[in-house]
């Protein structure tokens, strides 16, 4: 039965991972090419000719060669801080009472004798703000090409569609070539003159693209449209319509599993306590508070002391907080907790009273409020994969809590100290017989698991208020995850914590986030009448002890 | 039959205390009213009040001590009993206000005016009547206990399994209790009462009658449940809490009991709250904490827990440290609190009347005492 019910929990894993490798398969793949920069000294040339229409020529070159400094003279043209020399045959930039040279930007402290305006007539200011345009299309930036893309997407400006066609032919970067396409199929859809033809290869093109925004295009076409481009767009917008379903769906998987690492992190630790050696722990949120707290002090010396280590800090904070926390622990099980074994009502009871001393100590310490935890730079920012939407700040947490439980499995069964604890709480009396100092072996096990809450308090530090509070408001959700998963069974945990984080993130769309929570509990109440040994409980006569 | 059930009650420890209690009952609000106010014995108007709060948190314990000290049932869940009780109670100091709110709405309360409501919820038809309101009182807690405890009990959820779906059931009312949507007040809860059955709910008078009931109503629970504990039922409740699984072996049904006494102890918890509320003058979705029913927890602990007397010696004496510790040392509360849960656990597991007792063992001790190792 345990094998089998381990086996369902492999099955339940093989997801996750599969879904972590398509993360890390995005990862890789990240736009790389950029934009071939051509010379423009050619085109800079033909701006000290004085003629109009030469400038116009070197517009238009500087404007598609994708060169670094191109937006810098064209922007420079069209607000008159543009001269050139036509002794020298260069071209300047004013920048304040200074001057740049035009290509390169290096800062020229002789003024040529005979430094005159670059003129423009209004054919030539036309120009300048086409090209303006193109330029943000051009820009060596793939995020700024990007970002242009979704500008005219949302424009549909038909005056852009030649500088958007030029630069979709010369874009070598996937992701923004489909956004180029996509952006010009939205121009064509909604162009007067296009034919039908054009118009359902747009459609058929903005369909592949899928997301809200092509929702919209395909839903607001003007009410002139002919009947065979309407049909295509309703019966597009019903497939966008669809993948968006399934997208958001991922997303609420994807939300879950973070809320579901969450828990883990929370309960894991209470997955020894509770669930191996038995022992209700009602300060075990007040564990993870002290490791958000380690975590806030870590911060506080390292900005006093070594600015630079900041981006380290989490590292540092995480042993540090599993020694405190772990230290607290041990000192707890040697004090209160040994004098209450086998009468767990009792322990209940005493631990929730040294909950009440540990918030009121730390609120002593550290004050009542919000404690200002900051976040390394590799937790902030995120990317795209589909239409979703993920924050390194919640991957790093997946990753960690799923580390945490794979360090915790080895622990357990691959070092001697997890042996140990193994028989100990197996057979007390067997274990001793055996020569297992079952005293110390109990205070190692407790402190290994209020160690681990420490832990999750560094990784919860960065989601949640660090305040006094913190603890409480995770010591039922990590009760319901032990109990629901199963006592005693650390797959359990992983499968209980998962479960629990997708269930209340698909539940809270249609019912709220307050009334989701309540469905949960509610939930889980029921499933303990049914099962009140949890989904993986272990079968055999030692439960009824 | 129902009267000799009820003179089982009275065995020597609960004569003396319903004695001392009755004296209180009748004392107390006399030295308010008939005393005037410079005399040495007045007791002020705002004693009344707290000790009217203490009365009934002395029967939330009792109904407590009924499940916990005598079958071994550890809720920790009796504060959303208590708080059920409390609303139903607070529903009808609502409806009594009248157009005396704020909104002066003939029908609604402020609260439902102010969320733009245009009618009463169903949940709130009948609550203008005292007696149905009294009935609720006592129904809702009942019902819910009864369900919770038929379905938690027929599994056998038993132990700290029982103890932290007590604790999820009083959290998930909390949160729900906290949504304006279920037309209970949200966050701000029923308060702004006016009046009690027609009786002004700020008057001395009234609030010397409300103290009077609440110790009545400890008496009588302290009766009810002595009797319940000293009858044949009384004895089966210990067999399942010293040893459930013989105690089944043998043939008893000990789901049935144990609902039995989780629904008459829920009812109970119900009129405590009730008797709380128009003393407070408020109840919000705070006393579904999960906070509050633990530490009435501690208060039979401390009294001593299966001793029925204690769980009244319990309550009374916290809650005391609690307002002399919150107004002394405001700051050290929670430690106290905190220590007094791991010593009294670790020290004093009989607690004060329990230890009184083994302490004058000459006389064998009364039904229900602990053994000194209960086996769990």
């Amino acid at each position: 039965m345990l094998h089998s019910a381990r086996r369902l929990a492999a099955r339940a894993f093989a997801p996750l991972l599969l879904s972590f490798g398509l993360v890390l398969a995005a990862l890789a793949w990240l736009p790389s090419a950029a934009v071939a920069q051509a010379p423009i000294d050619a085109a800079l040339e033909k701006l000290t000719t004085d003629s109009y229409s030469d400038t116009i020529d070197a517009i238009q070159a500087i404007a598609v060669s994708g060169h670094p400094r191109a937006a810098v003279i064209i922007q420079a043209l069209q607000g008159g801080q543009l001269a050139f020399s036509a002794a020298e045959k260069k071209v300047y930039v004013r920048v304040g009472n200074g001057l740049q040279e035009a290509g390169s930007g290096a800062a020229t402290a002789a003024v040529p004798a005979d430094l005159a305006d670059v003129r423009a007539n209004n054919r030539v200011r036309g120009i300048v703000s086409a090209a303006m345009g193109t330029l943000t299309l051009l820009n060596p930036d793939p995020a700024r090409r990007l970002e242009a893309a979704a500008s005219v997407l949302k424009s549909r400006d038909v005056a852009s569609l030649p500088a958007l066609e030029q630069a979709l032919g010369r874009e070598t970067d996937p992701a923004v070539k489909a956004a180029f396409a996509a952006a010009r199929a939205a121009i064509v859809l909604n162009k007067a003159d296009a034919s039908d033809n054009e118009r359902v290869a747009a459609i058929d093109l903005i369909r592949k693209r899928g997301g809200q925004d092509a929702l919209g295009l395909l839903r607001g076409l003007p009410a002139d449209t002919p009947k065979r481009v309407k049909d295509a767009a309703e019966a597009g917008a019903k497939v966008v319509e669809t993948q968006l379903a399934l997208w958001s769906g991922a997303q609420n998987v994807w939300y879950g599993l973070s809320l579901g690492s969450v828990l883990l992190l929370a309960a894991i630790g209470l997955a020894i306590t509770f669930g191996v050696m038995g022992i209700i722990n009602m300060a075990h949120g007040e564990m993870v508070m002290i490791g958000a707290y380690t975590t806030f002090v870590v911060q506080e010396v390292i900005r006093a002391h070594a600015p630079g280590l900041f981006d380290w800090s989490l590292t540092i904070a995480i042993p540090l907080a599993f020694l405190t926390s772990g230290l607290v622990g041990v000192i707890l099980e040697r004090t209160v907790i040994r004098w209450l074994y086998g009468r767990p009502l009792e322990t209940l009871l005493a631990t929730w009273g040294i909950s009440l001393i540990l918030m009121q100590a730390v609120r002593t310490q550290f004050g009542a409020n919000n404690r200002e935890v900051g976040a390394p730079s590799f937790m902030s920012g995120s990317f795209d994969i589909g239409h979703m939407s993920i924050t390194w700040g919640r991957l790093w947490i997946i990753v960690f809590a799923l580390a945490v439980f794979a360090a915790l499995i080895l622990v357990l069964k691959r070092t001697p100290l997890g042996l140990q604890m193994r028989a100990v709480t197996q057979n007390r009396s067997m274990a001793s017989a055996m020569g297992i100092r079952t005293p110390f072996v109990d205070a190692l096990t407790f402190g290994l698991g209020c160690g681990i809450a420490g832990i999750a308090g560094v990784a919860l530090s960065q989601i949640d208020n660090v305040s006094p509070n913190l603890g409480q408001s995770y010591i039922i959700d990590s009760f319901m995850v032990v109990v629901f998963g199963g006592v005693g069974n650390l797959w359990g945990t992983l499968v209980g914590a998962m479960t629990l984080g997708v269930i209340n993130k698909f539940l809270e769309p249609y019912a709220g986030a307050v009334l989701g929570k309540i469905l949960v509990l509610v939930f889980i109440i029921l499933f303990i009448q049914k099962r009140p040994r949890g989904l993986f409980a272990l079968k055999g006569r030692s439960v009824e002890a | 039959m129902i009267t000799s059930f009820l003179l089982k009650g009275f065995d020597r420890r609960v004569t003396f205390a319903v004695l001392i209690l009755a004296v209180i009952a009748v004392a107390v609000p006399c030295f308010n009213l008939y005393l005037p106010q410079n005399h040495p014995l007045h007791v002020p108007t705002y004693l009344v009040q707290l000790w009217g709060k203490y009365a009934a948190y002395a029967m939330l314990a009792v109904a407590l001590d009924l499940v916990w000290g005598y079958c071994g049932i550890l809720s920790l869940g009796h504060g959303a009993f208590f708080a059920l009780g409390g609303y139903a109670m607070g529903m009808y100091l609502m409806r009594q206000i009248g157009t005396r709110g704020v909104y002066a709405h003939p029908i609604l309360p402020d609260f439902m005016v102010f969320l733009n409501w245009k009618e009463l919820p169903v949940t709130w038809y009948g609550f203008d009547w005292f007696g149905y309101a009294a009935f609720m009182v006592m129904f809702v807690p009942g019902l819910l206990a009864f369900v919770f405890g038929w379905f938690a009990f027929r599994s056998r959820v038993t132990g700290v399994y029982l103890s932290i779906i007590t604790q999820a059931m009083t959290y998930a009312l909390l949160l729900a209790f906290f949504r304006n949507d279920m037309g209970f007040g949200g966050n701000n809860g029923l308060t702004d009462f006016k009046d009690i059955l027609g009786y002004n709910i700020q008057a001395d008078t009234t609030r010397a009658g409300l103290f009077f009931l609440t110790v009545l109503a400890v008496i009588v629970s302290l009766i009810l449940a002595s009797a319940i504990v000293n009858s044949k039922l009384g004895k089966v409740l210990l067999a399942i809490r010293d040893a459930e699984s013989r105690t089944r072996f043998i043939g008893y049904r000990v789901e049935n009991f144990k609902v039995f006494v989780f629904t008459v102890s829920a009812c109970m918890a119900g009129i405590a709250g009730a008797l709380y509320v128009p003393q407070v003058g408020i109840i919000n979705p705070s006393e579904f904490s999960p906070a509050n029913s633990i530490e009435a927890v501690i208060w039979v602990a401390v009294g001593g827990r299966g001793t029925l007397v204690g769980a009244v010696v319990g309550a009374v004496a916290v809650n005391w440290g609690k307002t002399w510790f919150t107004g002394a040392f405001p700051a050290y509360w929670l430690f106290a609190l905190g220590a007094l849960f791991v010593l009294v656990t670790l020290f004093l597991p009989k607690g004060i009347i329990g230890t009184l007792s083994s302490l004058m063992a000459r006389r064998p001790a009364p039904a229900g005492t602990l053994n000194p190792k209960p086996a769990e």
